[in-house]
């Protein structure tokens, strides 16, 4: 009894620790869990032209910070004859380029390629606490204490916290009638929407609360952009959260892409003319799990030491060695629930296989072709009075001139399929040839159909199992799941019910006893 | 095709090959124990320092080069069995009834010649016949000569008296009779017919071949009905104290009648089949648990044959 409780134990923990691993690598590294998911990767492509001037040029643009929901796959910068390197200035990365002498029209290219991934959570740059100082060189620095005062006291009473005072803040600015202080504002002011970011960001270091200029790129929208959305981020205690100067709050998994974050300017240019940038968006569709695989290459340590690290060859011979537990589980089942006879406990296995090289059809038709074959050879050799072991080596070497044989032969009949016989397991075949031979000589030829069909089917069966594409992709991606067909291996171990072949067997004796009571 | 529901095996109490391998196999017989039945050698030598008769030993053969030397092992004018020592199954065992040296008469009629006979000892060293395809090493036996009462009962070949001993109670019986279907092997499924035989007197009870039922025996039209295991007292207590000998919880035991000799311990299996079920048209599962009620205590073998007749009788 103890025992059976043990394998309860054992299972629910494999199981555990399967679904762990899965649940981790799902949340946490965004692989999905079918392989039909899909991710968007966004190219962005930032065009800064200008034109000389003969003299010294400098080129400074704002990068974008990581954020949650975009990785940067790849940055590609495409200037000519530009000195080029990556500053940092107040946390935030500048690309920058520099020549000594630059005449007439020139374009500088800087791409980034960006996966789309909710999954993808990135430690956020701290937000620094605005002074009102630092806008003195604002020329709305002088906007009058009295107005602002007015503006905070309104909305400090219409709120309840940094948030809300944002966002009635915004709706005040919107409103139809505002009132004659925001008339007045907007006039004086906000001629355009980068100025009553300004404006906004002056009230609400006036009120002390903590907020962040931001640029933003639409995504979804037209694939050409000349400006980025100006837009306010404003914290409270560990949250964040986005505000449009029109709209108010905005919900961030939108297809919005923060470019521009903090104080620094977006462009900034020396000795050179006309400079203007424009952004130009474009989508493609990937598969989610090669997004997954790129975003964490170097995160995870659990992607680290997993089967993507090997070689594409070593990968795809794991792709199919991992299926094999797979065959392994119909085996059992079969055997064990059905009642099955097989030659062989795992022959069926590796006929399965093979079968995936070979497809379905044309593999069973040359299994049979190969197998009577070697019967009847196998049978003039048992005339030979040869030993075991050098009577199946001699098998084997039939085994493989029959299948160089059958290899040409059907070439020239133009039956492609056949060259694909050489991924049978010879050994296999020799040894199924040998021991349906014994079967032959000892229980006569129905007991040579009866495991040579039950192998059969056991493989048929194992080989639909095997190329399921969704159990395919969970057992490459997940090989975790085998743990979890170990655990149901475990457990139909100890199943000790009637097979449905009993069932059968048992019919008619049961209803003799039945009958006579 | 004919089917039965699974709730009424169970409540007729027939053992299935799952619950055969998992509540009786795996609890009650100790892997460590199986060499002692799985060879036929070792089971030998156990058997007669515990007094157990077995048929005679003539010799055995347990590497190629001694293959030549097959005559040392071959009694003169006589009959023998050659049998892989850890063979299952009945695979592999070849009965030799007459010979002069040089060609060896079959059951069957059929006569090979001595390359042949060499062959097959060469192949059963080979491990062709033997669990798990193993080395192995040929065992040479008189052979038997079977009573007289089974004159007609068998075809071809030697019958057996087949005992399933469950904790060193004997629960069931069955007599096995080769056919010319079974080509004189005495192995159910290979077409022989099992006779299930009554516990308590020795008399047939019910008989089937290829698990159905028959009344006579298909080679001889002998009713099988009429069939009366002697010495029945003696091959009980073979059963029986082959459980002590062993110390395997589930255990076949097979014991075949001598002329002479009497009962002898033929083989032991550990992992013996559930056609015996059929034989006896009962299940097993009942006497079972009837033997548990008692079992945990330690009792003489007489004492358990004795508690078994008084539970078992039809």
């Amino acid at each position: 009894m103890r025992s059976k409780y043990q394998i309860w134990i054992i299972a629910g923990l494999l199981v555990l620790t399967a679904l762990s691993i899965m649940v981790y690598k799902v949340k946490v590294l965004g692989i999905p869990l079918f392989g039909d998911e899909k991710r968007t990767l966004y190219t962005i492509e930032s065009k800064i032209s200008f034109e000389g001037t003969g003299k010294g040029a400098f080129i400074s643009l704002a990068l974008p910070p990581k954020q949650p929901g975009f990785f940067v796959e790849n940055t590609i910068a495409a200037s000519k004859d530009f000195g080029f390197y990556i500053a940092e200035k107040d946390g935030m990365k500048r690309a920058e380029w520099s020549r000594r002498e630059v005449k007439g029209p020139q374009n500088i290219y800087y791409t980034l390629e960006v996966i789309k991934d909710p999954h993808y959570k990135p430690k956020l740059p701290k937000p620094t606490r605005f002074d009102t100082e630092s806008y003195r060189d604002f020329e709305l620095a002088d906007l009058s204490e009295e107005m602002a005062k007015e503006l905070i006291a309104d909305a400090r009473l219409h709120s309840k916290d940094a948030l809300t005072f944002t966002a009635y803040l915004i709706a005040k600015f919107n409103e139809k009638d505002p009132g004659q202080t925001v008339r007045y504002i907007l006039h004086r002011y906000a001629k355009d929407s980068r100025k009553l970011q300004d404006v906004f960001m002056v009230l609400l270091a006036k009120a002390e609360i903590d907020a962040n200029r931001i640029g933003a790129l639409r995504l979804d929208a037209e694939r050409v952009q000349k400006r980025l959305i100006p837009m306010l981020e404003v914290y409270e205690g560990e949250k964040r959260q986005l505000f449009d100067l029109k709209k108010g709050p905005i919900d961030k998994s939108r297809d919005l892409y923060i470019w521009l974050w903090g104080q620094g300017s977006l462009l900034i240019t020396e000795g050179v003319k006309k400079s203007r940038i424009k952004f130009d968006v474009t989508r493609k569709v990937l598969p989610a799990r090669q997004a997954a695989l790129t975003i964490n290459k170097e995160a995870s340590s659990l992607i680290d030491f997993s089967l993507f690290t090997l070689p594409v060859e070593a990968q795809n011979t794991f792709k199919r060695l991992l299926l094999v537990p797979i065959g392994a589980l119909v085996v059992v089942l079969l055997r064990l629930f059905v009642g099955l006879k097989t030659s062989g406990t795992f022959m069926p296995v590796l006929l399965a296989m093979a079968f995936v090289q070979t497809k379905l059809l044309p593999g069973i038709a040359m299994f049979l072709l190969v197998v009577s074959i070697g019967l009847l050879v196998r049978a003039y050799l048992a005339k030979l009075n040869l030993l075991l072991v050098a009577r199946i080596s001699a098998v084997l070497i039939v085994v493989v001139g029959i299948m160089v044989y059958v290899a040409i032969f059907s070439y020239k009949l133009g039956i492609q399929q056949s060259i694909t016989i050489t991924f049978f397991p010879m050994i296999i075949l020799a040894w199924t040839i040998e021991r349906m031979s014994i079967l032959w000589e000892e229980d006569g030829p129905k007991e040579v159909l009866v495991q040579g069909s039950g192998s059969l089917i056991v493989a048929i069966f194992a080989y639909f199992a095997m190329i399921n594409r969704t159990l395919g992709y969970l057992t490459y991606n997940f090989p975790e799941t085998l743990l979890i067909v170990l655990a149901i291996i475990i457990l139909v171990g100890r199943y000790s019910g009637y097979r449905l072949s009993e069932l059968y067997r048992f019919a008619a004796f049961a209803k003799r006893i039945e009958g006579r009571k | 095709m004919e089917w039965v529901r699974p709730s009424v095996l169970k409540k007729l109490g027939i053992l299935g090959m799952n619950g055969r391998n998992v509540d009786y196999i795996g609890r009650y017989n100790d892997r460590r124990l199986y060499p002692l039945v799985d060879n036929k050698l070792k089971t030998k030598e156990l058997a007669l320092r515990h007094g157990l008769r077995v048929p005679d030993l003539l010799g055995s053969i347990g590497s190629q080069m001694e293959v030549k030397k097959i005559h040392e092992h071959i009694p003169e004018g006589e009959g023998f069995v050659i049998k892989p020592a850890q063979g299952s199954g009945g695979k592999g065992i070849l009965v030799i009834l007459s010979h002069d040296g040089e060609r060896f008469t079959k059951p069957s009629g059929e006569v090979i010649d001595l390359a042949e006979l060499k062959r097959h000892v060469s192949n059963t060293l080979s491990g062709l016949y033997s669990l798990g395809g193993k080395d192995d090493v040929a065992v040479f036996e008189r052979l038997i000569e079977f009573d007289n009462v089974f004159d007609g009962f068998s075809y071809e070949g030697v019958p057996d008296v087949r005992v399933i001993v469950y904790r060193g109670y004997p629960v069931m019986a069955m007599m096995r009779l080769s056919t010319a279907a079974s080509d004189g092997k005495a192995n159910l499924h290979q077409g022989a017919v099992g006779v299930g035989i009554d516990i308590v007197t020795g008399h047939a009870i019910n008989a089937v071949q290829y698990d159905r039922p028959v009344t006579h025996h298909p080679d001889t039209a002998k009713d099988l009905h009429s069939l009366k295991v002697p010495h029945w007292e003696e091959i009980l207590s073979i059963a029986a104290g082959a459980y002590d000998m062993t110390g395997l919880g589930y255990l076949g035991v097979d014991v075949v009648l001598d002329k002479k000799r009497g009962p002898m311990l033929l083989e032991l299996n550990a992992r013996p089949g559930l056609a015996i079920q059929i034989a006896n048209g009962e299940g097993m599962l009942k006497r079972f648990q009837v033997i548990d009620e008692v079992a945990d205590t330690p009792k003489s073998p007489e004492k358990r044959i004795a508690y078994s007749r008084e539970k078992f009788g039809k």
